[in-house]
């Protein structure tokens, strides 16, 4: 990967962390551990993958996205403000009463979300709709799908899997997010989805492993995914959950709590320290 | 009556989606493999093209569907009442409700009338669960000409629809004539003393019933609720206040269906009158031949019959 890149969504990933911890942080509430898994990924998608227009949110020839794990909101909410499809400062009223960034994804109040979603297993099933409208019709868009490594034990994730491997959606990418957390615990001690990769494999889908705080992997992988022919396409992207700001770390309490005021002072001294540190490696 | 015309409400439905396949160009049908019994077969002949079966997997099905209406797609999605409104009712609620995708749900099957299958499939709750999901419309049609009609409007109609089919053929009571309006009912016959409210393929009863009550120097109003939500809400106080009394009829739970829905705007009018519902009593359906099954359950012109006068004997009081 071009090292300038890399080093611009490192930047935009450490911005879309502070707007997490800014945002939950406001809300006293929200889902700070699954939304700082995947900022790099996010950071990925809206400044070197995806082809959208924050000017016209709904141009028809836009790539779509699915936030399926519906609950990493901040992080989405984040990366569509800094690619300025609303303003940044608005992630302050997150989850507040009368604006639009509400708890979950709400399509139709927030620009540049295409599908409301939040009930876990139902996002991917809307991404196949819209892939399905577009193969039929020939469209050269790609839709694109973010599931948590947790809904994968919804059943309508493989009700919606073997729809779309059996209908040679191509024009999908799905992601599976895979911090190894869900809220009672690890996957392992709840239920086991393992191995992920064989799953879909089994359901006509080609598939890529990577480490998803890498960009280079991140882009690598989702290059295959975009040029990969006749199967849909899922990355599992192992990553850590609360990544980025040290005591969230890999911890499960992180899932579905907000920062208080002394614990947000510290999280967002730290990240701007980074941020400093990388915006001078960058000179 | 052996020159009564009998079709089913879900024959209505697969003609009209034919005649819609050449109206509409972004239109698509879907099924969760049930389309020779939905009717979306008839569709899925005509136009294979637009036709998309899901396989048994209805609460993809609705996901599926909201993801083409958001393309600007107009998108049907069928199975039979118990699965699309009950197995389904979460992605109802949150993928299609909730962001306001433009999808018709053609859920066939519904009643006890599906009758020796039985129970589960009987579904005798669709009515409530879809009432009370906010921005949905809920049309039960009463014979396949209003099936046919209420397909075209829930089609021409932008948003979320819930359109209520049987299995069982039915007396066709209305000609080409009919209107049919979303939110409008109709008064098929006008009387004084009682208002008979009935909805599917009970209207066909309620007319039967009228005929043994004029016999018996009763006259009642008969009215057809088609939409069930947003209801007529005039057409109801109207006749409360013409007539004093109002006896609901419904294929459905007494819970949740058309007879709570009006006893809601009668009892919240300045001028509430008695109400005495007609449904399936709290129980579950069992098999047997369907109309043998309507006996069992009272959803007879008989039983209107006695409910009404039992209703106006209320009044008297």
């Amino acid at each position: 990967m071009d090292s300038q890149l890399k080093q611009t969504l490192e930047l935009k990933a450490n911005l879309i962390r502070q707007g997490i911890i800014e945002g939950t942080f406001n809300a006293k509430s929200g889902h700070p551990g699954g939304s700082l898994s995947v900022a790099d990924l996010f950071a990925y998608l809206y400044f070197s993958c995806l082809n959208v227009n924050p000017q016209e949110p709904r141009w028809e020839g836009r790539d779509r996205l699915v936030l399926s794990k519906g609950h990493a909101a901040p992080a989405y909410y984040a990366a569509l403000a800094l690619r300025g499809f609303f303003p940044f400062e608005e992630i302050k009223n997150l989850r507040k009463i009368g604006h639009h960034l509400q708890g979950h994804p709400d399509r139709k109040h927030t620009p540049g979300v295409d599908m409301s979603s939040g009930s876990l297993g139902q996002g991917i099933s809307a991404a196949v709709g819209m892939a399905y409208d577009a193969k039929l019709k020939a469209k050269s868009h790609k839709v694109y799908a973010i599931l948590g490594d947790g809904e994968i034990q919804e059943g309508q994730v493989w009700e919606a899997a073997m729809f779309a491997g059996h209908k040679k959606l191509d024009n999908l990418i799905a992601f599976v997010d895979n911090n190894n957390l869900q809220i009672d615990g690890s996957m392992e001690e709840v239920i086991s989805p393992y191995p992920i990769a064989a799953k879909f494999e089994a359901f006509g889908w080609n598939t890529a492993e990577i480490n998803s705080h890498d960009f280079a992997q991140l882009e690598a992988a989702f290059e295959k995914a975009k040029a990969a022919q006749g199967k849909p396409f899922v990355i599992i992207g192992k990553s850590v959950k609360g990544k980025g700001v040290s005591f969230m770390e890999d911890k499960v309490e992180w899932h579905g709590a907000a920062p208080n005021k002394e614990q947000y002072d510290t999280a967002l001294a730290e990240l701007k320290a980074e941020y400093k540190k990388l915006e001078e490696s960058a000179l | 009556m052996s020159d009564v015309i009998k079709k089913a409400t879900r024959d209505g439905y697969g003609e009209a989606l034919v005649e819609l396949g050449n109206e509409i160009e972004n239109l698509y049908v879907l099924d969760a493999d049930l389309a020779a019994a939905t009717k979306t077969g008839m569709f899925k002949k005509a136009h294979p093209k637009k036709f998309l079966d899901c396989g048994i997997a209805e609460q993809n099905m609705m996901g599926i569907a909201a993801g083409l209406s958001i393309e600007g797609n107009v998108v049907f999605a069928s199975s039979f009442a118990m699965f699309a409104a009950g197995r389904a009712f979460e992605q109802v609620r949150n993928s299609i409700a909730y962001p306001d995708a433009n999808v018709k749900i053609g859920a066939t099957h519904a009643g006890i009338s599906v009758g020796e299958d039985g129970a589960t499939h009987q579904c005798c709750e669709d009515i409530a669960l879809m009432r009370a999901i906010p921005n949905m419309v809920i049309i039960n049609p009463a014979d396949a000409v209003e099936a046919k009609l209420a397909t075209k409007a829930a089609a021409a109609y932008k948003g979320p629809v819930y359109l209520r089919f049987g299995r069982l053929a039915v007396p066709v009571i209305f000609d080409e004539n009919h209107r049919f309006e979303i939110g409008k009912g109709d008064i098929l016959s006008e009387g004084s003393d009682v208002t008979i409210i009935a909805t599917g393929l009970m209207v066909a009863e309620a007319v039967k019933a009228n005929e043994l009550l004029k016999a018996k120097g009763i006259s009642a109003r008969i009215v057809n609720i088609a939409t069930i939500k947003p209801i007529d809400k005039q057409l109801i106080l109207e006749s409360a206040a013409k007539t004093g009394v109002i006896v609901t009829v419904e294929e459905h739970s007494i819970i949740g269906g058309l007879g709570s829905a009006v006893c809601e705007v009668i009892c919240e009018s300045a001028a509430p009158v008695p109400v005495l519902r007609i449904g399936v009593n709290d129980r579950f359906g069992f098999s047997g031949p369907a109309l043998d099954l309507l006996d069992e359950f009272k959803l007879n012109a008989e039983n209107i019959v006695n409910t009404a006068e039992r209703a106006i004997g209320l009044k008297a009081r």
